[in-house]
């Protein structure tokens, strides 16, 4: 039984939406950041997604890029985070807010 | 074809960056006097990469299986690039030591994050566009926050990660849906059959989530947000260089990949949204800065500007546009490291003298730095004899051949607005009493950096013909 490539595709779209939206709302600095993985991971489906039904390798080669790129970028995230945590001892984004005009 | 001989020769620039930051790792480790060493290498590596550059700029090849190009434009990037980064390695000598301890990371991480840039302006496949641009912002967040004691530096950088991570994700799924609909991510693939998949919806998506994430990258209006803060927070040479480095690589991307609808061959179907976030970048930009009274978010918000201005000349989409827009992003890239370079001479301890009340009265005690940054700040407003007039004259030039009348006015009256904020610190340095007893020590290197990005401000405006010429015969 096949499934369709639709369904596929409207499942990626829909984790990137949630992804987008939990960025937007969330006020959490480590969530923002699991909603900016979710984004990521949404655009993975849909690479090997396309390169399953097109036979071409191409973008399941992108996959392993993008996941090695979006680990060295938790890895400098969540040090810049720990760091915040240190000097401010909270990660609410809303009160993070030293620098405004 | 090329042997393998000659497609190492061609990219020397990025050979030596890529061994360099490898050395200074080990000099970091291994000499006592690595703060002495380390800033000069670094210079010294980005100086060669630049001569390189400039030297085989004639040796125009893509190798490497369709991987990168050389040679012409791209040449015309890595100079930029490299002589920004010598200038910003320059200034920084002095001031990383007042700004906070002295980190050896700081060198490495400016040499890997030019090399990210680097790999963007030769990609010829969206493999190196990705790599080339997490390389560089994974850099320029550490960079941000360098000094992880300072409150204000954690905030710009985490506000920097959120915010750039955020743009990555719309970057990364864009490229998953020109993949799904050209079926290759080589940017030749993409050009060849940008005019039959251009009725195709998913495709359109795929290229616009490519273009908003890279709206955030340049700095444009409704993605902005990050840009005041980050420049506040960070050190103040890091920020020159958020602000022409990654600008530039940002928009070097973008002509890369899109680079078939510049041409004029195909018409420029994505016209309407640059021209709509052009219009809005340049006023928010030009009006929000007059409200500013630290002179770094100024810049910010100029920054935000003259991104605007750059926004033109690819809605413009001929050849000469973007010639204009290569032009552009060098003077920019010189004049705007000189005005950080001398807010960072005038910095104090922890974070001071950076109000415009600083420089008031700086003409009668610091008369060489007040001359200076006036021919920076003349530059900036778009005033005859220096390179930001030439800058910004071919990009309206270019969006009245493409009968884009109106854009080129709105421009204008954009620059004559920033006139404005631009002018009054000129007039507060030559025509008003000192207001603040202000006492620096300047630093002789980076005096040095701040007086070669203006006389490079000044001999660009001296000489704009040959160089838009040069950069328009490599862009056919």
């Amino acid at each position: 039984m096949n499934i369709p490539i639709e369904y596929y595709l409207i499942l990626s779209g829909f984790m990137f939406l949630v992804g987008v939206a939990g960025v937007l709302t969330r006020r959490n600095a480590i969530i923002v950041f699991m909603s900016i993985e979710l984004m990521l991971n949404s655009a993975n489906l849909s690479l090997v997604t396309f390169s399953s039904y097109m036979g071409n390798s191409t973008g399941q080669l992108f996959v392993f890029f993008v996941m090695t790129v979006a680990a060295a970028e938790a890895a400098v995230g969540l040090a810049i985070i720990l760091a915040m945590f240190r000097n401010k001892l909270t990660l609410n984004i809303d009160d993070i807010n030293i620098l405004k005009w | 074809m090329l042997n393998n001989f000659q497609e190492f020769y061609n990219i020397i620039p990025i050979l030596l960056i890529g061994a360099g930051f490898l050395i200074s790792l080990l000099i970091e480790m291994y000499f006592k006097k690595s703060d002495v060493i380390l800033p000069w290498f670094t210079i010294l590596i980005f100086l060669a990469a630049g001569f390189h550059a400039l030297y085989a700029v004639n040796s125009v090849s893509v190798i490497f299986q369709n991987m990168l190009a050389t040679g012409g434009i791209v040449n015309i990037f890595y100079i930029i690039f490299t002589f920004g980064a010598a200038i910003v390695a320059l200034l920084s000598i002095d001031y990383i030591k007042k700004y906070g301890t002295y980190f050896g990371e700081y060198y490495i991480l400016l040499q890997t994050s030019i090399l990210g840039m680097m790999l963007m302006a030769g990609a010829k496949d969206l493999f190196m566009i990705f790599l080339g641009l997490e390389l560089m912002s994974v850099s320029f967040y550490s960079l941000a926050g360098l000094n992880r004691k300072r409150l204000k530096a954690n905030e710009a950088s985490l506000k920097y990660f959120l915010l750039g991570a955020f743009a990555t994700g719309f970057i990364v799924y864009g490229i998953a849906l020109i993949y799904g609909t050209v079926h290759s991510t080589s940017i030749d693939m993409i050009a060849s059959r940008f005019y039959e998949l251009s009725s195709d919806k998913l495709f359109i998506a795929g290229i616009l989530l490519f273009l908003i994430g890279f709206s955030f990258k340049i700095a444009a209006f409704p993605f902005h947000m990050w840009v005041p803060d980050v420049y506040e927070g960070s050190p103040t040479t890091i920020a020159g260089l958020f602000s022409t480095g990654g600008k530039a690589a940002a928009f070097s991307a973008i002509i890369v990949t899109l680079g078939v609808l510049f041409t004029g061959r195909i018409g420029n179907i994505l016209m309407p949204y640059l021209a709509v976030i052009s219009v809005l970048s340049m006023f928010y930009g030009s009006i929000v800065a007059i409200s500013q009274d630290n002179i770094k978010r100024m810049l910010a918000y100029s920054s935000i500007s003259h991104a605007g201005y750059l926004l033109i000349g690819l809605a413009a989409g001929n050849s000469f546009g973007v010639a204009g827009v290569i032009f552009y992003l060098a003077s920019y890239t010189f004049m705007n490291l000189g005005a950080f370079g001398i807010v960072a001479l005038i910095e104090g301890k922890d974070e001071s003298n950076l109000t415009l009340k600083s420089f008031s009265g700086l003409a009668s005690r610091y008369p060489l730095l007040a001359a200076l940054f006036s021919i920076i700040m003349f530059s900036l407003a778009g005033i005859p004899p220096f390179a930001g007039f030439f800058g910004k004259y071919y990009v309206f030039i270019a969006a009245i051949k493409s009968n884009l009348t109106w854009l080129a006015i709105l421009g204008v009256l954009s620059s004559v607005i920033s006139v404005y904020f631009y002018l009054r610190i000129v007039v507060l340095m030559y025509f008003k009493d000192a207001e603040t007893d202000l006492k620096i020590d300047v630093s002789k290197t980076g005096l040095a950096a701040v007086i070669i990005s203006v006389l490079l401000v000044i001999i660009i405006g001296i000489a704009p013909g040959t160089i838009i010429d040069l950069i328009a015969f490599f862009f056919k």
